[in-house]
């Protein structure tokens, strides 16, 4: 079957080990949650699967549809279906949106092949029609002065424009209010379907109200503690992160 | 579309050579007997050799400027230098009158299909003199002149005489002296009054002998009213040794004249490119000056406007790129010499590498002026932690009533933006060339469009070449 398989991975920044043998298999067509207190390796799980050249990996192997991903570039990676949703997505100054995407799609296609520009603005149109947003907003710069929730919406509009096989959503409900996390989790629910598989990270349970996990997996120290179903998500919101580090962790180093 | 305001050139495009046979060559050097040579060649009238040979004691006896300037200058020696090589001193009206080898040349760099497109008109030239100088019937028939300095001297001194030289003497510097004493090639062009060119006079510069310097000499006029834009793009092939391009390009603006004057520069590595270039900006008028360097070992080019009427206004866009091994030393000049003047500047500057750039700006406004007004802005961008960028304004305003704005800023592609970029599938290379047009793009939009397109792929060649 396919599937984002992380098999024992382990991850440093430096010199010290983030990820210890985390190992997770999200298959294509459903929707997976990461939930876990900060400082707790989310984020580099995400950059690492990505390609970020600061985190080191040290053991391990991910298979993309059975294809090796480490060791391949960032844009390797996303070529081979993989996307993520930055917490913290950058600004580039001058680049519109528009272009930006185009350039991407352009990026996908054989040496000698142009992005027909009538058929990917009617795509983006659509795109952007589903999200609600503005026409004018894909002719604003990449990022440039947008508030949190225009940040992650425009993450959201990249994932519908360059159709992944695998997302990872990187903490994306943080700084949202409530009606940005809507339209963020409508976009996600949007594409939701066979062939895409989501990761979603997020420290608090609310973005799983819109956004409805077919798995919910806790993170301790640089691994999968529990895994369970969506009633998960909502064990842990009750009993909070200690229970986590009382009762989960102790029993994963075992 | 947006896209349609992006940069692209291809830096490899001029590096090829043809062999070439030169009928007229004044030898290696410089010596009076040099001086002499040109002046024959072309049958030039007696103030014209004097010109020429007043001007190279004015060149010799000034020192060279690096008591200021880069001690990369040094490196030019003028005694090994060629100062005028041509196959004939008549440009021909039609491509197929010019000599095969310099034709296949200009032909390969895109000139005639240009030309066909979207030119009013245009001068190649090859070396030291024009091969081709055309220019559309109609434009002859309002009385507009577009030949080159000998000619222009020779068939319409009456027109040329009284401003050559006059926005730029001699003396100005060590290289518009050269220029003035071994000039040759360039445009001389004058638009009557009232007479508004719409498409673009163009010139291409080519030069194609190794130790050689190219001089070439611009001179435009736009009578009361007129307006013209002129576009100059520039091309060698990489040599071993260095090449000298020193030209002098002075405009003359009269009352509510129009001049917009657009260079590409791209030439090699190995060029030398050190240009004198100033306009005259009288009542109600306008002289605009886009500037692009892109190629070169050393491009120093501070154009200027002298804004001498009421109501002139000037202004200089300019984007210089320096990649390993290149110094852009590039800036702007606006002298405010009535009331209500206004003038703009902005450059924009992107180190590549260890490429260097540096923006040298000089604003005066004096005090017994009122209501002018100048805005300069000034941004470079690194791309390398060991890319060098250096800023020195000098911006003297006096007097109440005038204003002055002036914005620096320095910023880095980070290597965040690049992952960003990169995890959304593009390359390094894509993803560096992105931002830098993201960096010009305001620039870029004030642009005729066909140059656009092609400085856009410069600057990808460029940016492929400089990441691993």
């Amino acid at each position: 079957m396919p599937s984002l398989d992380i098999r024992n991975l382990c991850v440093s920044i430096g010199e010290k080990p983030i990820l210890k043998d985390f190992s997770l298999s999200l298959p294509k067509g459903e929707v997976h949650a990461i939930m876990g207190p900060n400082g707790t390796g989310k984020s580099t799980l995400a950059k690492a699967l990505a390609g970020h050249e600061d985190y080191t990996i040290t053991g391990g192997e991910v298979f993309l549809d059975g294809e090796l991903l480490l060791g391949l570039e960032p844009e390797a990676r996303a070529k081979l279906g993989l996307f993520l949703a930055f917490q913290y997505p950058c600004e580039i100054p001058g680049v519109s949106i528009a272009n930006f995407l185009r350039a991407a799609s352009q990026a996908r296609l054989p040496e000698g092949q142009e992005v027909a520009a009538v058929e990917f603005y009617k795509k983006l149109h659509g795109k952007m029609d589903a999200l609600k947003m503005d026409r004018k907003f894909t002719a604003r710069s990449l990022n440039e002065g947008f508030s949190g929730g225009e940040r992650k919406r425009c993450e959201i509009l990249q994932m519908m424009m360059l159709e992944p096989k695998y997302a990872i959503m990187d903490e994306t409900d943080s700084g949202l209010d409530i009606d940005a996390l809507k339209i963020v989790a409508q976009g996600v629910n949007l594409m939701r379907g066979p062939e895409l598989g989501v990761l979603v990270i997020t420290h608090y349970q609310r973005l799983l109200d819109y956004i409805v996990p077919d798995k919910v997996h806790v993170m301790w120290d640089g691994r999968i503690v529990k895994s369970g179903g969506k009633e998960l998500a909502f064990e842990l919101e009750a009993k909070g992160y200690d229970w986590v580090s009382k009762e989960l962790a102790p029993s994963a180093k075992n | 579309m947006d896209q349609a305001t992006q940069l692209e050139i291809d830096r490899e495009k001029g590096n090829f050579r043809y062999e070439t046979d030169y009928a007229f060559d004044a030898g290696v050097g410089l010596r009076p007997a040099t001086v002499d040579y040109i002046a024959e060649v072309k049958g030039e009238a007696p103030w014209v050799r004097e010109f020429r040979h007043k001007a190279l004691k004015i060149f010799e006896s000034k020192p060279m400027p690096t008591h200021w300037a880069t001690k990369d200058l040094e490196a030019i020696d003028f005694s090994k230098i060629r100062y005028y090589l041509s196959q004939g001193q008549k440009p021909s009206r039609t491509w197929d009158e010019v000599p095969a080898d310099i034709k296949k040349t200009f032909e390969r760099l895109g000139i005639p299909e240009q030309e066909r497109k979207f030119l009013a008109g245009v001068e190649a030239q090859f070396d030291s003199e024009a091969a081709y100088s055309r220019m559309k019937e109609g434009l002859s028939k309002l009385g507009v002149i577009f030949v080159g300095p000998t000619e222009g001297l020779k068939e319409h001194e009456e027109i040329f005489r009284p401003w050559f030289g006059k926005v730029i003497p001699t003396s100005d510097n060590k290289f518009s002296a050269l220029n003035s004493a071994v000039f040759s090639g360039g445009s001389f062009i004058y638009v009557p009054k009232g007479v508004k060119v719409k498409q673009p006079l163009q010139a291409y510069f080519r030069i194609n002998a190794e130790n050689f310097g190219q001089f070439e000499r611009t001179l435009i006029i736009a009578d009361e009213g007129a307006e013209v834009t002129y576009m100059e793009g520039c091309t060698a092939p990489k040599f071993e040794t260095a090449t000298l391009h020193s030209a002098v390009v002075e405009l003359v603006a009269l009352k509510g004249a129009k001049i917009q004057y657009i260079t590409v520069q791209n030439w090699s590595n190995n060029v030398f490119n050190l240009v004198t270039k100033r306009g005259l900006a009288h009542e109600e008028s306008e002289i605009r000056w886009i500037d692009c360097n892109i190629g070169s070992r050393l491009t120093m080019k501070y154009p200027g406007v002298i804004l001498k009427g009421r109501r002139a206004r000037g202004e200089v866009l300019s984007i210089a790129l320096a990649n390993d091994g290149q110094h852009q030393d590039t800036g702007a000049k606006m002298i405010h010499a009535a009331d209500e003047t206004t003038s703009n500047i902005i450059a924009k500057s992107i180190s590549v590498g260890q490429g260097r750039s540096t923006y040298r700006g000089l604003v005066q406004i004096p005090k017994h002026l009122k209501n002018c007004k100048n805005n300069t802005e000034c941004d470079a961008l690194l791309i390398n932690a060991n890319s060098r960028t250096d800023t020195y304004p000098a911006i003297t305003v006096r007097g109440e009533g005038n204003s002055v704005q002036h914005e620096a800023s320095v910023s880095k592609v980070s290597a965040e933006q690049i992952f960003y970029m990169r995890s959304r599938g593009l390359s390094e290379a894509a993803a560096m060339s992105l931002s830098v047009n993201g960096f010009i793009n305001d620039l870029v939009r004030e642009f005729p469009m066909e140059y656009s397109v092609e400085l856009k792929r410069l600057i990808e060649l460029e940016m492929e070449g400089s990441v691993g």
